[in-house]
């Protein structure tokens, strides 16, 4: 049953954004702290584990799959509904400070996507 | 014309759900006409959707892009923060374990690299344009993380609202720096592999950034960017009004 997929789905996605928001408040930080990340990792748990199989295989897993591959018709939807304008009325100093940092952090991408990997690599070795 | 309103309203998820479709149909065939599939179709709808979004914006002077236009209401709901995360939450289907495990540490300091680079970079930006305030400076930095870090900073820092404003404006300008820019620099800052992708999104942090970048960059990436780019604004709300704050205060 297709709903049983979307429904796990739902589950993980609830089950996260709990855990996201009782963080949010055991930290006194205003945000939900990670929802979406925790209800990924509860996913791939689930998709990668024996107990969840009836819920991920088959017509199941394609009621997963189709809200997967509506990401992109959906993130088009989210960028039509940024206020673009308010983000140029800024001035110029709004502008400078997206830019620098957004090409500030596109620098350390590789820096840091290295010293991740050397530490992987040195850790094999021992 | 009131018949079609009234269908249009009273439907209006659907109709998104159509004029998006033709969007993407429309950017699809441009990117193959056009660019010969060197500009991936994906990046065109979303650069569409944002353009779209301008003149929304303009036209109605709401805060919620083309989802103002009435007849377009449904947008904002299938744009909106509950279909986006059940979506994102989707893409995960399907990763790999081992690939978060190798990941993980790298994974974990970009996160907190990436708060600290942008705050300071968007701190130092505001010294730069003249601002002496420690409140106003610090709002201004936790803009450049995000543009949910700068309000949620200024308003526990007390911010007036013309600064929080301003943090709200630098946050949407990297946001949508990152939609546009991703797919751009994707090879040259080697963004092939989930590693590099996880390390991507905790260095923007921005989840809609990110989400649009890498579905525009290649959509097998997604998953793992997006999961440490949902730690990001977190960890930035933590930090803002916090040690950030008091860094800048010792400092000005």
């Amino acid at each position: 049953m297709i709903v049983y997929g979307v429904a796990l789905l739902s589950a993980c996605l609830i089950l996260g954004m709990l855990l996201g928001e009782a963080l949010g408040v055991a930290l006194n930080v205003e945000a939900n702290v990670g929802g979406v990340g925790i209800a990924m990792l509860f996913l791939v748990l689930a998709s990668n584990s024996d107990r969840f199989k009836s819920l991920v295989e088959g017509a199941s897993g394609a009621g997963i799959q189709f809200w997967s591959a509506m990401y992109i018709p959906i993130v088009v939807a989210m960028a039509a509904r940024q206020n673009v304008v308010a983000a140029f009325e800024g001035g110029m100093l709004a502008v400078v400070a997206g830019v620098a940092a957004v090409i500030v952090s596109f620098a350390l991408v590789p820096v840091i996507s290295k010293i991740g990997s050397s530490k992987v690599s040195t850790g094999e070795k021992q | 014309m009131e018949i079609l309103e009234t269908v249009f309203v009273r439907n209006s998820l659907v109709v998104a759900f159509a004029v998006i479709g033709i969007t993407i149909w429309l950017s699809y065939f441009l990117a193959d006409r056009l660019t010969q599939g060197r500009i991936h179709g994906s990046a065109i709808a979303i650069a569409l959707g944002l353009v779209a979004a301008y003149f929304g914006g303009r036209a109605t002077g709401g805060s919620t892009g083309v989802a103002d236009i009435t007849l377009l209401g449904g947008i904002g709901l299938m744009g909106g923060g509950m279909m986006r995360d059940f979506a994102i939450v989707a893409t995960a289907f399907g990763v790999k374990l081992s690939e978060l495990k190798k990941a993980g540490m790298a994974g974990v300091i970009s996160i907190f690299a990436g708060v600290v680079v942008s705050f300071t970079v968007g701190a130092v930006v505001a010294v730069l344009y003249g601002y002496t305030d420690p409140v106003a400076v610090t709002t201004i930095g936790a803009g450049a993380v995000t543009y949910i870090v700068g309000p949620v900073t200024g308003s526990a820092l007390g911010a007036e609202s013309d600064i929080v404003a301003l943090s709200v404006a630098a946050g949407l300008i990297k946001s949508i720096l990152v939609m546009i820019g991703t797919p751009m620099v994707a090879k040259s800052i080697g963004l092939d592999n989930p590693r590099s992708a996880m390390v991507f999104g905790g260095l923007m942090g921005t989840t809609s950034g990110v989400a649009a970048g890498l579905a525009a960059t290649n959509p097998k990436l997604v998953p793992y960017g997006a999961m440490t780019a949902t730690f990001y604004t977190g960890v930035g709300c933590l930090l803002g009004p916090s040690i950030l704050f008091f860094i800048v205060n010792a400092v000005l």
